[in-house]
């Protein structure tokens, strides 16, 4: 559910756990897809925290988690210069909406 | 399907259909897509947004009254989900079978679940999770009042099931189309789960209803407790109510508290009478002319009272929190303090390779 | 003690006498027969469902709230464990006690489990450490038995190792993190070794005449053990104090409270259904 941001402030006390996005391939043959964020010290933790958190109804059979801070994500400020030359190139877009969040509780 | 959130003929089995068709909303929203700058006037560019019913996401511009609300509305429910925990987790190790231990243990995992989606959706926001657990603890940010009652019962987890997860669901269905991304795709998912926990509750009250004297005994009185506070929950009458206006503009909430919570009295009605519960309202009846139930509003001043923190609870929840967060404390240091070794000798073995 | 039929299960094993039982101050007539295959299968069961109550215990009140989840998950595997061997060893003594008779009509001097599991959760140290024990017990042994000609048996093996395999991963990430992380840390994971320790003699005990016998799962149970302490900077601790008697009915004085907390619902309203 995350999408990256910076948090504004950190409050004082132990440093905050980083922020880890997660993906979850849902079945063999379909890609990974970005489900939510968490928090965990270290990547080890983080995937762990996803199975249990992300997983827990058979959701998928593959997870990667990813430290927030390291996506580089566009500028919405430069969001038609960047994405629009796209925009009449259908066929360059594959399945890429469909895979129904939670496939399991159908 | 837009401004006709809720058909017009459902009442009962509907919701998760609702769900399905906001996620469908969603994704048709996204699909007509949106090409044209924000440029010169981000403000005009957000009002289009709305106006279309499409999805505002994270790095979008927003009026700083839209992300505030927002982090509000979004943390106090990731605190409710969390403090609410609490009023169940109380029977879970007395639970009086085995499949009702595990059926009672995944739901309150699932609402820890839940917690955490909606911290994520809120740190899409600016905000660190961090900073609103602080605020939480410090009192500064709230949770749902419900969960300032006690669970005095067995029966009160078929209760909370139906009546309090039940209110809740009925507010949070139309949130699963609220105008912010983030909020609406957590909405979705947190749904989708809660329906079996609504389920599970009904039919945990129906078959103490329909057992011994005893049980009978415990159910009703657990539904004469939660009904009132149950009703509560959709906060104060429209008339006193301070943020409906400007969040329904934004369409952040989409449906009024006193909407809200007629639609919920005249879905329990008929639910009440399957189970052979009664509804500890004498003045509950139909109104023809309305088309809806005539009830007894709840008792308002006692939930101001109890969201001052003047209920039965509110000292013990905060401070189980508290204390779950302060004796984590050295835990949550160690985790981080071999993170941090680990990244260290990473580096020197990576080091080592490059002058090797 | 119990109130069981005299009567052995579908696959009549015939017990030696005064194998059962042997508990100081019981009155020698005491011992029913039961066969061996149900005490066995008893002691599996009331290991996963006592150290399932443990786990349960921690929920809300967990260092980290993704650290609830995952206590919660594993607790749920225990648990599902626990009342398929549950039912299982009611069909194997053939006196018509299901899961719910097992776990909530028995008194603690007839419950099986190890002392292990039974032992209060104290920090999360010693919780860990107990899970970390008790998962590295359980995996060579779920092992073993789904590789055991008991059809059933070897069916529930193959599941729950799984599930084992799992937690004693997650038991070791936090083994490995608290012993190498800070210096408090360091410190409560030592004393937590230190304090479940001496209760490890008890699960391998051998028993030759059980389905698995636990002296063969020693080799595994050592080579984890050893590596995991080792990575986390934690000593083996020495003692020679071997506590026992779980399997045979002589328990701490905390598996009673446990039980009551567990029991008092379901025993206050005798007949009902839920």
């Amino acid at each position: 559910m995350s999408e990256y941001s910076e948090p504004t402030s950190q409050p004082g006390g132990a440093p905050p756990a980083p922020l880890w996005e997660v993906f979850v391939r849902a079945r063999r043959g379909l890609a990974h897809t970005h489900v939510g964020s968490l928090h965990a010290a270290d990547a080890e933790l983080a995937l762990h925290n996803a199975r249990d958190l992300y997983t827990r109804r058979q959701e998928g059979v593959s997870i990667w988690v990813l430290p927030a801070a390291a996506i580089t994500a566009s500028s919405p400020d430069e969001k038609d210069a960047f994405f629009d030359p796209a925009a009449d190139k259908v066929y360059r877009h594959p399945t890429f909406y469909e895979v129904p969040e939670g496939a399991a509780h159908l | 399907m837009y401004g006709n959130d809720f058909p017009a003929d459902d009442t009962s089995s509907g919701l998760l259909g609702e769900v399905e068709a906001a996620e469908t909303a969603l994704r048709e929203a996204a699909e007509r897509g949106r090409h044209g700058a924000a440029g010169a006037d981000p403000a005009a560019y957000f009002a289009e947004v709305i106006a279309a019913d499409q999805k505002v996401e994270p790095r979008d511009w927003m009026p700083e009254a839209y992300r505030a609300t927002l982090i509000r509305q979004i943390a106090q429910h990731a605190h409710s989900e969390i403090i609410g925990m609490q009023p169940e987790g109380n029977w879970i190790t007395r639970a009086p079978s085995l499949k009702r231990k595990a059926i009672l243990l995944a739901k309150v995992q699932d609402e820890a679940g839940h917690g955490l989606y909606l911290y994520a959706a809120a740190e899409t926001l600016g905000v660190s999770r961090d900073e609103l657990v602080d605020l939480l603890l410090a009192g500064r940010q709230k949770y749902s009042s419900i969960f300032n009652y006690p669970t005095l019962s067995w029966a009160d987890m078929g209760t909370i099931g139906w009546l309090v997860d039940g209110a809740a669901i009925v507010n949070q269905v139309p949130l699963c189309r609220c105008s912010y991304g983030p909020y609406a795709r957590a909405m979705i998912r947190i749904c989708k789960e809660e329906s079996f926990h609504q389920r599970q509750g009904y039919e945990l009250l129906h078959t103490l209803a329909h057992g011994t004297p005893a049980q009978r005994e415990m159910a009703q009185d657990s539904v004469n407790r939660w009904w009132y506070p149950s009703l509560a929950m959709f906060g104060p009458p429209d008339t006193d109510s301070t943020h409906s206006a400007q969040s329904m503009a934004w369409k952040i909430k989409r449906f009024s508290n006193d909407e809200l919570r007629q639609r919920f009295v005249d879905m329990c009605v008929g639910q009440a009478e399957v189970l052979g519960l009664t509804l500890p309202d004498p003045a509950l009846c139909w109104n023809d002319e309305r088309g809806g139930y005539d009830f007894t509003q709840p008792d308002y001043a006692e939930l101001m009272r109890v969201i001052k923190g003047a209920g039965p609870c509110n000292r013990q929840r905060m401070e189980h929190r508290r204390r779950a967060h302060r004796e984590g404390a050295w835990v949550r240091a160690a985790a981080a303090a071999y993170a941090a070794k680990q990244a260290s000798k990473k580096e020197q073995a990576s080091k080592k390779e490059k002058v090797a | 003690m119990t109130a069981h039929v005299e009567q052995t299960g579908p696959e009549p094993v015939p017990t030696a006498p005064g194998t059962t039982s042997a508990v100081p101050g019981m009155t020698p007539a005491a011992p029913k027969p039961v066969t061996k295959r149900f005490e066995f299968v008893l002691g599996l069961a009331d290991d996963a469902l006592v150290a399932a109550q443990r786990l349960a215990e921690w929920c809300t009140r967990g260092p980290e709230m993704e650290e609830d989840i995952a206590l919660a998950n594993i607790a749920l595997d225990q648990l599902g464990a626990a009342r398929l061997l549950l039912t299982y060893a009611g069909e194997l003594e053939g006196a018509g006690r299901d899961e719910d008779a097992l776990a909530y009509r028995r008194d603690d001097r007839e419950f099986r489990n190890c002392l292990l599991v039974e032992l209060p959760n104290g920090d999360f140290a010693v919780t860990m450490a107990k899970l970390f024990f008790l998962a590295a017990y359980q995996v060579p042994l779920y092992t073993a038995l789904a590789g055991c000609g008991d059809e059933r048996l070897a069916a529930i093996g193959a599941k729950a190792r799984k599930e084992s395999a799992y937690h004693l991963e997650h038991a070791s990430l936090w083994v490995r993190r608290l012993g190498d992380g800070t210096d408090e840390s360091h410190r409560r994971m030592q004393a937590a070794v230190d304090e479940v320790w001496p209760y490890l003699h008890e699960l391998l005990t051998p028993d030759p005449a059980a389905p698995v016998d636990p002296a063969t799962l020693r080799a595994d149970f050592d080579s984890v053990v050893s590596r995991v302490l080792s990575e986390a900077t934690l000593t083996v601790p020495e003692t020679s104090w071997t506590p026992a008697g779980g399997r045979n009915g002589l328990h701490t004085e905390h598996l009673s409270y446990l039980l009551a907390e567990l029991q008092v619902l379901h025993r206050a309203h005798p007949g009902a259904s839920w």
